[in-house]
């Protein structure tokens, strides 16, 4: 009824369209009594729709107060690091008391160094103790802030000229920290989405540096240019595909030039050739070439006359050959100065002490001034080397000019805690007559290519001809007692 | 409102009255369930912090961000607009060779190599930082103490390249390096015993702490350390940076959550990325943030697995090198416990440099050391030295002893450094049996008062805590920035500067750090000086009250703080 009086009045309002609605009352009028109640109850459905709550295809589990609290309450975090055993064997270090030169105190035991990396004896040498005192007396010890911020002193800038002049590289700079050099030079350049291919050795701070890039990284067999070719020509392909994205992903080849893992040499000539043939950079990490191979301690470069700016960045630590403390980068001006504002262990870190780049400079004269030097430590290194040939259960690592090497166990017994403890016992017999050495020592969890269990074996010019042969004696002895 | 707000120090009874009055509102966290009520967040611009839970501070913590003038804003976003406008054209005219172009090329034999670095990555340095460039990177060549010799510098070639003259600029008033007790000194108990240590160790070490580089005087330094701070044991490492950058990821990894603050280091944003843990970022010193991530990271647990966190881990620094802002530490350790997350301190600034015994911002609180899990801090800045160290438990340190990067991989420290250290350190102890050290932290707090209050009663917008040594003055264009630093080195003052990228945008500053080696003749030259340079380059920002009464301000506060 109210139905018909509304629709008269909208009749009169609407003329125009008043014989539909005639027609639809009509219509009405005429329906069957089932299809009234039909559509009567459809527009109560349609109603209740309307009102009823909202209907949502997925629920929402809003937590009330109360909830979120039990869940806080009842969340256990795990210890900040689990529980180590008191008698863990490397928790508690060899104590070294006094300077840790050719002669050195390892637990109270007077003994022939064969453990540190001081390749060329310049960490006793008197001169350079000289230079970093008188630049003590100049600028004290510390250098109280970054480069950018009034930590740059002429030293400094010093060193950078006298490391670029004896690499014969345009520019060097130097960073305060070993570890930190190529780890922060790796991703100063390689960003994300670009790619880097890494030789399976490479050590700890390539790692961490490739980490720190987020770049695509690719390893290849170790020293395996094979390898290195066949993911080469793998990219090549996958460039093909998308020749745009090619265009502006970065490739980098990360090599070290004599590797601290398994102290062999890279095969320089070879990459050089695979540099230009597919278009990717090279870094070179030099830390244990530095100051040992070649005719005047340029490193590999020079081992194999391979021309330095072939290469594009050369990064070593200057806490092994120079025995101070930091590490550069030499290169083109092109690749190095970016890294003065893009290099996070350059631009935010203290600079490096100014009495230890003095210490840096005087150990670059000495080895300037007798390049003779290097050859000495090479003959020995070759010496040492064939003096440990055929030590009974245990293999020497590494190629004749190293002067790190690595003794390893010919038949593992299977664990690693056990091959250590046997290595242990070597170096153990070994320190209570007076020869030191040590065990290469990583972390077991985060290596990306474990090595196997070790003793380093370390060179260096001030070891005489009877102190190698005594201390590969040693090793015989306590091989042949200890591994039977 | 917000400019009167919180510049003077606030009595005790504007401390109460203002408590009352939030229980009074119901807005307290009686009621609420978290710890620090969830007001809305302010705005960035409106940085102004209020002792929002004065239950947890012994005394005053007063900490002022004063807004950007609107106009200064305008004018600065107006300076690098027209900088880059210039940079393209520059660079237009070095594309078609009209202007001869400075930078090093790629090598012949590689130009069809991928770019090295995307020319465009280097506009900025190439038309903003190059014209600006003679600020940074000074050379000195003399002991970075409270004066210092530079090594003049004059540029043919407008920054591109610089030649030495051979002059030096001496006696230039030091206000840029990390001086804070004035230990950098070529003279004194310190440097003797340093050059007593090169002669007897010499200065390397050749080998790791691990292998065969654990010296007598490691082992020394870090039990003084372990004693300094009040921990049960301590570590020390080579370098500050590597000490957060490669001890992150012994502690946390994947599974686990590290909530950062938004303007912590460089070095600790690199370790938290390095862990492999998910990072999630609170508002710089806002205890509202920190909790609301808190909660969140409880309640719903990892995202998509929503399996609970391994742990939780707070990283915070004790001094925000850039903001001259302490950590609100007794509300983060009041979270930390109440949520059980772990707690980070790096205290690269703060170590030395704040509490009355100069342990850092736990003493300055006068908190127990064993609230917060690792406590972290650098020997570079106070200690006049290198390095870096962790204290804490006994665990976590025999733990990081296994499991540190830099025992294993890294050359241990230099023993000259070392000694620097151990004989500084005993000196702030008074273990060498002088009243020197206290009297150097006594200087400081002196030096960093006055010259705090100088800089605001002149009307510059200085950032940060009252306390902190670290003061920044806000120059917010672009220009400002190289004419402070050349002004002030005409003026033979040599200050830091900063800009983009190392502050915001428009928040480019001046910073000066305050050491217990200035006197009070240094410090009234530099104030005089900055004094100066700041009517010639209109820098008086400030339109806070500079001299109102304690009384107004209080009220002022009350009033800010009700909204």
């Amino acid at each position: 009824f109210e139905l018909l009086f509304h629709s008269r009045d909208s009749v009169k309002m609407a003329a125009g369209q008043q014989w539909v609605l005639v027609e639809m009352v009509q219509a009405f009028y005429e329906a069957p009594a089932y299809h009234l109640i039909l559509e009567g109850i459809l527009i109560l459905w349609i109603i209740r729709l309307l009102f009823s709550k909202t209907y949502k295809l997925q629920e929402r589990s809003d937590l009330t107060e109360k909830e979120k609290e039990e869940l806080i309450e009842e969340w256990q975090p795990e210890p900040l690091v689990p529980l180590v055993s008191k008698d863990h064997p490397s928790l508690n270090y060899d104590v070294v008391t006094g300077p840790p030169s050719h002669r050195i105190i390892v637990n109270g035991k007077e003994c022939i160094n064969f453990a540190s990396f001081n390749f060329l004896g310049l960490l006793d040498s008197e001169r350079v103790k000289l230079k970093a005192l008188s630049s003590l007396k100049k600028y004290g010890v510390g250098t109280c802030g970054p480069r950018g911020f009034y930590g740059t002193f002429d030293v400094h800038l010093e060193l950078e000229e006298r490391l670029a002049k004896f690499m014969r590289t345009e520019e060097a700079i130097i960073y305060s920290y070993g570890f930190a050099t190529i780890a922060s030079a790796i991703p100063a350049y390689s960003k994300r989405g670009d790619i880097v291919f890494v030789d399976e050795a490479a050590c700890f701070s390539i790692q961490k540096g490739l980490q720190a890039s987020r770049s695509f990284v690719k390893y290849f067999k170790h020293n395996d240019m094979e390898d290195l070719e066949r993911l080469l020509k793998e990219q090549e392909i996958e460039d093909q595909k998308n020749p745009r994205k090619a265009r502006v992903i970065r490739r980098f080849i990360v090599v070290e030039g004599l590797y601290i893992n398994t102290a062999d040499i890279c095969p320089l000539p070879e990459l050089v050739k695979l540099k230009y043939k597919y278009k990717v950079r090279i870094f070179l990490e030099e830390s244990m070439s530095f100051g040992v191979l070649g005719e005047h301690g340029r490193g590999v470069t020079e081992h194999f006359g391979v021309n330095i700016d072939d290469i594009d960045l050369i990064s070593a630590n200057m806490e092994n050959a120079l025995a101070s403390i930091g590490g550069f980068c030499c290169g083109r001006s092109f690749v190095i100065d970016h890294q003065r504002l893009s290099g996070q262990g350059y631009c935010f870190s203290a600079s490096l002490p100014p009495m230890l780049a003095s210490a840096a400079i005087e150990a670059l004269n000495i080895m300037e001034e007798d390049p003779g030097i290097f050859r000495v430590l090479q003959d020995k290194c070759k010496h040492m080397h064939k003096a440990l040939q055929g030590t009974p259960g245990l293999k020497t690592v590494g190629e004749p000019l190293t002067p790190a090497l690595h003794l390893q166990l010919e038949n593992s017994t299977g664990s690693r805690t056990n091959d250590l403890k046997l290595l242990r016992a070597i170096v153990d017999y070994s320190l209570d007559r007076q020869i030191a050495l040590t065990l290469a020592r990583y972390l077991d969890k985060e290596e990306r290519f474990l090595p196997p269990p070790s003793i380093r074996v370390v060179v260096t010019v001030e070891q005489t001809q009877e102190e190698m042969e005594k201390a590969a004696q040693c090793i015989r002895e306590a091989a042949v007692k200890i591994l039977k | 409102m917000t400019q009167n707000s919180t510049s003077k120090l606030l009595n005790g009874d504007a401390l109460h009255r203002t408590k009352q009055d939030k229980k009074a509102g119901g807005n307290g966290f009686v009621k609420n369930r978290c710890l620090f009520q969830q007001k809305r967040y302010r705005r960035p611009a409106e940085k102004n912090h209020h002792a929002s839970c004065t239950l947890l501070y012994k005394k005053p913590f007063v900490e002022s961000f004063e807004e950007t003038p609107l106009l200064v804003a305008v004018l600065t976003y107006m300076g690098y607009g027209i900088l880059t406008i210039f940079g393209y054209l520059r660079d237009f005219l070095r594309d078609w060779k009209f202007e001869k172009c400075h930078l090093a090329r790629e090598r012949e034999e590689q130009k069809d190599f991928v770019p090295l670095y995307q020319d465009f990555e280097n506009f900025y340095t190439r038309n903003l930082y190059m014209r600006i460039r003679d600020n940074w990177n000074r050379p000195i060549c003399s002991v970075p103490g409270a004066k210092m010799d530079l090594v003049e510098r004059v540029t043919p070639d407008y920054n591109w390249t610089f030649e030495h003259t051979g002059n030096v600029l001496k006696d230039v008033i030091n206000m840029g390096s990390y001086n804070y007790l004035g230990f950098a000194e070529n003279t004194g108990t310190c440097a003797d015993a340093a050059s007593e240590c090169t002669v007897k160790y010499g200065v390397g070490v050749s080998s790791t702490r691990q292998e065969i580089g654990n010296l007598d005087k490691h082992e020394e330094l870090e039990k003084l350390v372990a004693g300094f701070l009040g921990v049960e044991s301590s570590m020390a490492f080579g370098m500050g940076f590597a000490t957060n950058s490669m001890n992150i990821p012994a502690l946390t990894g994947k599974g686990c959550l590290i909530l950062s603050d938004e303007l912590n280091h460089a070095s600790l944003v690199l370790g938290a990325r390095l862990s492999g843990s998910t990072i999630r970022v609170f508002k710089h010193n806002n205890m509202q943030s920190l909790e609301k991530l808190l909660r969140d990271a409880i309640v719903h647990g990892q995202p998509r697995t929503h399996r609970p966190w391994k742990k939780i881990l707070i990283l915070v620094e004790g001094i925000y090198s850039m903001e001259g802002s302490i950590v609100r530490l007794p509300e983060v350790i009041a979270l930390k416990k109440k949520y059980e997350a772990y707690l980070y301190l790096d205290e690269a600034h703060s170590i030395g440099a704040l509490g009355p015994r100069g342990r850092g911002v736990v003493d300055y609180f006068g908190l127990d050391p064993s609230d917060v899990d690792i406590m972290m801090g650098t020997f570079t800045k106070s200690f006049g030295a290198a390095g870096g160290y962790i204290g804490g438990k006994k665990e976590l340190i025999d733990y990081l002893r296994l499991h540190s990067h830099s025992a294993i991989h890294a050359t241990s420290m230099s023993p000259p450094i070392t000694q620097q250290i151990i004989t500084s350190m005993k000196c702030i102890m008074g273990e060498d049996g002088t009243t020197l050290g206290q009297e150097r932290l006594c200087q400081l707090s002196e030096n960093t008062t006055y010259f705090r209050r100088r800089l605001h009663e002149m009307g510059f917008i200085i950032y940060g805590n009252n306390d902190s040594p670290v003061v920044p003055l806000m120059l917010y264009m672009p220009a400002k920035i190289g004419a402070f630093g050349r002004e002030m080195l005409k003026r033979n003052i040599g200050t830091v500067v900063v800009g983009f990228p190392a502050t915001p945008i428009i928040e480019s500053r001046a910073r000066f750090c305050v050491s217990a080696a200035h006197t009070r003749e240094m410090l009234d030259k530099a104030l005089n000086a900055i004094s100066e340079v700041g009517d010639l380059l209109q820098l008086k920002y400030s339109r806070k009250n500079r001299h109102g009464s304690e009384g107004t301000d209080c009220f002022s506060f009350l009033e800010s703080h009700q909204d």
